[in-house]
Order: C-alpha cells, then sequence, then structure tokens
C-alpha cells in the first residue's frame, strides 16, 4: 500500500467527528446538546462563530425540533447535519420516521448511550440499534480515526443519487467521544473533491411539490417497496464508496471486517469500540494455538446478510457480542446472525455484556472463547 | 421540472375550487383598513403565514393559500378582520 505523509492531529472523538462536519461544509447544523454529544455541539459552534464553518446553526428547544429542522433545510437543498444521543435520540424518533420515510439526505452522529431507567449516561447499544427500521442507513465506528473517516463517507452515501437517505454513524459514548487518539486527518481540498457540492434538490418554485404527502394503502406500501430496494441498491454504493475513499486515504473499509477469521474455527462477532478489546484477545488466543476470529460490523443497516454467511461459512461456532439487548427476545446481533446463517447449522452463542457501561476487558472475551472452546459456553450468557 | 428520483415520495397537488387552498375554507378574512392599525398580529398569528406587509404598509391576505380558519380575525385588537361566508 502507497504510504501518504498525512496531517495528524491528537483527537477526542467528539472533535473528530466536528472536523470531518466541518471539512465536509454542511450549509445547515441544528443540534441539541446532550451527554456524551455536546463537546461535538460546542465544537461545530465554535467553528460557526470563528467563520471556519459557513453554516446556518439553528438552536433549538429539542432533539424532536433539531431533527424536524435539518430534515426541512435538506428537503429545501443543503448539506445537512444533526447528532445526538441516547434519549435524545428517542425524543427525536418520530422524525427520525419522518426523515427515513421521506429519505432525504441527513447525517446524523449518535454518540451511543444506554437507555433509561435507570438514568445512565453511560455507554451501550440499546439507542442506536432501536432505529433499526427506521430507513436510515446505519453504521458504527471502531475507534475515533473510523469515526472521522465515517462522517465524510456517510455524507456521500446519503447523497448518493441511486441511494438517497439519511445515514447514521455511531460512536460509542465516552469511550470513543472522550478519548483522545491521533487521528490522521485528510487535507480540505481531497475532502472537496471527494465531497462535491450536494446535487440533489426537491424544492423548486417554479414546479411546486408536495413533500411528504398523504398515501393510500395502495400507493404506501410501493413506496415502502421502494425504500427496501433502495436499501438494498445501497450494500453497492457504500462499498464503491468505501473503496474510493480508500484510494485518498489509503485506509480500508467494507460493511464487515474480517480479523484473523479466514482460517478460524470460532469467531467472535462485534460490533463498535470493543472490537478492539476482542482482537486483543484473539491475539492471545492465538498465541496459544487457538484459532479464533473476529468479524466485526461495520454497516449494521443495511445488513450484510450475505458477506456475514460468506465469511462464516466454515467455522465450528460463532459468539456474538451484543451491548443491546431485545427484551423477550434475545441479543440483537445475535438474533441478526442466526437468521443470517439460517440453514447452515453453525451453532450461534449470544453474549450480553457490557450494558450501560459496564466495563469489558479483552479477558472477558478470552474467557467465553475458553469456555466455548471446552463446551461450557451456554446459548446466552450475560457477564453480569 | 425538478428531477425527483424515483420512490421518494412526493406528490403533486391540484389546484382546489377556492383557489390553491383546496376545498378547506368556508369563510374568508377581508380586512377593513379604516380600522386597521397596522399592529401587525394577525401576521404573527396567521397559521399559514399568509398574511404580508405591503409596500403601503398595510397587511394582505394572500387568499391563494389562506385557509379560513379565523385567527387573524380572532387575534385582531380592532376588530378589523371580518369573516365573510364564502359558501355558494
Ligand atoms: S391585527 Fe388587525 S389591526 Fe393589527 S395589523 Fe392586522 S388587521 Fe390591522
Ligand atoms: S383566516 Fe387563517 S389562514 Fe386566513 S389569513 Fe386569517 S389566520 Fe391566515
Amino acid at each position: 500500500m502507497q504510504v501518504l505523509k498525512r496531517k495528524s492531529l491528537a483527537l477526542v472523538g467528539n472533535h473528530a467527528v466536528a472536523y470531518a462536519v466541518k471539512q465536509a461544509k454542511p450549509q445547515v447544523l441544528s443540534v441539541f446538546p446532550i451527554t456524551p454529544q455536546t463537546t461535538m455541539l460546542e465544537k461545530l459552534a465554535e467553528y460557526v462563530s470563528k467563520g471556519e464553518l459557513k453554516a446556518e446553526m439553528i438552536r433549538v428547544e429539542s432533539e424532536h425540533s433539531a431533527m424536524a429542522a435539518v430534515y426541512g433545510a435538506a428537503v429545501a437543498g443543503s448539506r445537512v447535519f444533526t447528532a445526538t444521543s441516547s434519549q435524545g435520540l428517542l425524543y427525536m424518533t418520530e422524525m427520525i420516521y419522518w426523515a427515513g420515510g421521506q429519505r432525504v439526505p441527513i447525517v446524523a452522529a449518535i454518540a451511543t448511550r444506554a437507555l433509561a431507567e435507570p438514568w445512565t449516561i453511560w455507554d451501550d447499544h440499546q439507542d442506536f440499534i432501536s432505529k433499526r427500521d427506521a430507513i436510515w442507513i446505519q453504521m458504527m465506528a471502531e475507534n475515533v480515526q473510523e469515526a472521522y473517516d465515517m462522517t465524510l463517507q456517510a455524507f456521500k452515501i446519503s447523497e448518493d443519487q441511486r441511494v438517497i437517505m439519511p445515514v447514521m454513524m455511531g460512536f460509542d459514548g465516552f469511550i470513543l467521544t472522550h478519548t483522545m487518539e491521533r487521528v490522521e486527518v485528510l487535507e480540505d481540498s481531497e475532502v472537496d473533491s471527494f465531497l462535491p457540492p450536494r446535487q440533489f434538490n426537491l424544492i423548486d418554485f417554479s414546479d411546486p411539490v408536495g413533500v411528504g404527502p398523504i398515501a393510500t394503502p395502495d400507493e404506501y406500501i410501493k413506496i415502502r417497496y421502494e425504500a427496501k430496494k433502495a436499501m438494498e441498491r445501497s450494500k453497492d454504493v457504500i462499498r464503491d464508496i468505501m473503496k474510493e475513499y480508500e484510494k485518498i486515504s489509503g485506509r480500508k473499509y467494507d460493511l464487515v471486517e474480517c480479523y484473523k477469521c479466514e482460517d478460524a474455527d470460532y469467531v467472535i462477532v462485534s460490533m463498535g469500540a470493543w472490537s478492539s478489546d476482542g482482537k486483543v484477545a484473539v491475539d492471545r488466543l492465538r498465541n496459544n494455538g487457538e484459532k479464533v476470529g473476529l468479524l466485526k460490523i461495520r454497516v449494521f443497516r443495511p445488513f450484510p446478510k450475505e458477506e456475514i454467511r460468506e465469511k462464516l461459512k466454515d467455522v465450528k461456532a460463532v459468539v456474538t457480542f451484543d451491548r443491546a439487548y431485545s427484551f423477550g427476545s434475545g441479543g440483537i446481533l445475535a438474533n441478526e446472525i442466526k437468521s443470517a446463517l439460517y440453514g447452515n447449522n453453525i451453532p450461534v452463542h449470544s453474549v450480553i455484556a457490557g450494558l450501560g457501561g459496564k466495563d469489558v476487558r479483552p479477558l472477558h472475551f478470552q474467557n467465553v472463547i475458553e469456555d466455548l472452546i471446552s463446551g461450557k459456553l451456554e446459548e446466552e450468557r450475560w457477564i453480569l | 421540472m425538478i428531477n425527483v428520483p424515483e420512490g421518494i415520495p412526493i406528490a403533486r397537488p391540484k389546484l382546489g375550487s377556492a383557489g390553491k387552498t383546496g376545498t378547506w375554507r368556508l369563510d374568508k378574512p377581508v380586512i377593513n383598513y379604516d380600522k386597521c392599525t397596522r399592529c401587525r398580529l394577525c401576521i404573527l398569528y396567521c397559521v399559514e403565514n399568509t398574511i404580508d406587509m405591503k409596500e403601503d404598509l398595510f397587511p394582505l391576505i394572500d387568499y391563494d393559500y389562506c385557509k379560513g380558519c379565523g385567527v387573524c380575525a380572532q387575534v385582531c385588537p380592532t376588530h378589523a378582520i371580518e369573516m365573510v361566508s364564502e359558501v355558494k
């Protein structure tokens, strides 16, 4: 691979995302502060006040309004951005479905955080995953570098004429939002050529249309079917855009990422920041002679079923690590993986851990895999 | 004509019998400019954002979009706005 000399900055996750947003040059921002996203909003406000980002920053009284504001601006042709977390995302939900159903290009960064009750500010994925049926593309970053890269990719994906759909970029609250890492950033000019100004427009005063119209039952199901097709189409588009990004940045992206799972007997499936802990565990287990790998889900919607089926076809068993739970059903990732592997006769064990920010370390991954190998792992285990 | 990609839900509204408001309006607000003090309350309160101050600084209602809800008549402190039936 070509080694490029790049500008590196030391950035916490929130500032890395804000930096990417600044380079993407949105015309309208509307963000309501919520822990742990607040410092991102503050950084964006600073960019706007210093004139480094020439955007309209709409100060709203709630997340519901934040989404409503960017929804309207996106319909009118602006590139837009918003960000939220946890209960804020829930409060936004009503508008999230409008934006998804109308399929307007919006980018939202979600600093994932557990949901109430009990009240908490720490990380898990319950908020993010609860939006899985809202016709939004959803992807999750593993580290601060990825959060930066994927924010830029998100704008391009959402505005692509073949997709036109809002995109949610999730990254673990506090674990990534407040951790400082070395981040390689692109030059402004590189971002400009990767991400030219938005073309698509719905409002033309000489040819008025109604946006978000009421639909009869006949029309409704057709429109939803079109959304389903666009979601399926988006897989190729996401892959293309990630490849294009790789050309500029030298960093490889795909819908899923395989870490040492080519010859693996046992594979951990995970999403988000703790994939790094999982990789450390994989290395340790490999040192002990165990054939273990890790499959990271980067894009959660559209769910990369075929890719997962392909990558996991030869393994003996899979363990999914879930930071979210469907009460009365099971681990959400576990259920998705089980359905993706349906008919393959591969046992899928589900581990629920890290809810509400509960610490999970490489040792936890390691113990689980050791129990799996010695046949002691239950179908569902909670690490309490 | 804008090129809306396939599958994006939009509608092309048609004109209603009472203008661009469709068939909503039953009563039409009429301003008596002798009573109007130009306080602009009607402009602030109009739910459809159809009242505007024109060059002569009098409020003017855009009947193409007025829904006939009567809010303007209610808020006008000088009772300068009268709702007149349009039902034929
Ligand atoms: S509220 Fe009444 S008085 Fe005030 S500007 Fe409107 S019409 Fe005139
Ligand atoms: S009747 Fe209602 S819609 Fe019409 S001008 Fe008055 S406030 Fe506006």
